[in-house]
């Protein structure tokens, strides 16, 4: 293949649009997850109440996917400074994006499915 | 004066390496460029550019006691009683304090730095009303001195593919203009993960800019005229 510097991948605005977006559901939600945790009783009742609301569930929902498309942008970033070789960029691509995929998971089970 | 400057002659050197000198200075060697020019007297086979000797041209930027500068513009005053020069980092080294900026021209010729008007050429020339004129302005200044790319990371990183901050400042500048009509193809042109969107806002540009010019603040604005037309 010959060994040409390609660019032009039509896409950029998009994701740099979102990590900005998703930085502020994240600060949203951490200021008012902090006040509510401030806010209640100490202990599993306490802490249980603080997510109890279906609001609260939505809004925790919405702040997981922005941790999650955060982490793959800024994640992805540093990987197209740092590694070059095609096939290890995308070996790792692949294994970052089932890493999140399976944060999310953990995150589903400690949260919800007591 | 105490120096420390780069030297590499490929044709003799097996590597770069840093040459003392101490030299005195005459009272009528008040910049930087004066002081080179002096130190070329007692040793010629240092080698830099330069010509203007005014802030002008962008011939003699350097690395100046590890920031990015021209000789010409700077004062010996300011810069204490040891130099150190070192030529702009991240393009190859041709000779001593001589870089080869093809890849900083390179991105420069690639978005396309000129008016692009399709419109029948009119009898004399395209008029521009004042406030678009003013649109104008922080940004037609640029000398291409390249001391902004050169200090930009991710220009290091990626310097084949990002195109660095003077060259979108020079996009801008004709995204600008209100003569020009290729605002989609240059606004095409520059969706790419790499061409525009490496620039993490480091804001070294800004820094470094001998002529006080703001190239994040000209990539802030592609990026609004992108929301722009994308919503």
């Amino acid at each position: 293949m010959v060994n040409r510097i390609v660019t032009g991948a039509h896409y950029g605005l998009r994701d740099w649009l979102i990590q900005r977006l998703t930085a502020g559901v994240m600060l949203v939600f951490s200021v008012i997850a902090a006040l509510r945790i401030a806010a209640a009783e100490p202990g599993f009742d306490g802490w249980k109440g603080v997510f109890d609301p279906a609001w609260m569930r939505v809004a925790l929902f919405l702040f997981l996917l922005s941790v999650l498309y955060h982490a793959w942008i800024g994640v992805r970033d540093i990987y197209m400074d740092y590694v070059k070789p095609v096939s290890v960029r995308l070996a790792l691509h692949t294994l970052t994006v089932l890493a999140l995929v399976a944060c999310a998971g953990g995150v589903f089970e400690l949260v919800w499915s007591h | 004066m105490r120096f420390s400057v780069y030297r590499y002659n490929p044709d003799v050197d097996a590597k770069p390496y840093m040459q003392e000198y101490d030299i005195p200075l005459e009272p009528t060697d008040k910049m930087l460029l004066d002081a080179l020019i002096r130190l070329k007297s007692h040793d010629d086979t240092l080698a830099f550019r330069r010509s203007c000797r005014e802030g002008v041209c962008g011939s003699d930027a350097m690395n100046i006691n590890g920031r990015n500068g021209l000789a010409c513009i700077t004062t010996v005053a300011e810069l204490g009683d040891h130099i150190t020069l070192r030529p702009i980092p991240g393009l190859p080294v041709i000779r001593d304090l001589i870089v080869d900026m093809t890849q900083f021209f390179r991105a420069y010729h690639s978005v396309k730095p000129y008016v692009i008007n399709n419109d029948p050429a009119p009898e004399t020339e395209r008029l521009q009303s004042p406030e678009d004129r003013l649109e104008l302005d922080g940004l037609y200044e640029c000398i291409l001195c390249a001391c902004c790319s050169t200090s930009c990371p991710s220009f290091w990183w990626n310097p084949d593919k990002f195109l660095g901050p003077a060259a979108l400042l020079q996009s801008y500048r004709f995204i600008a203009d209100s003569r020009d009509q290729a605002t989609n193809e240059r606004l095409d042109d520059l969706e790419d993960p790499y061409k525009l969107f490496r620039c993490h806002s480091i804001m070294n540009c800004v820094d470094v800019c001998p002529k006080g010019l703001n190239p994040t603040r000209a990539i802030g604005k592609i990026k609004d005229i992108m929301i722009k037309r994308m919503v």
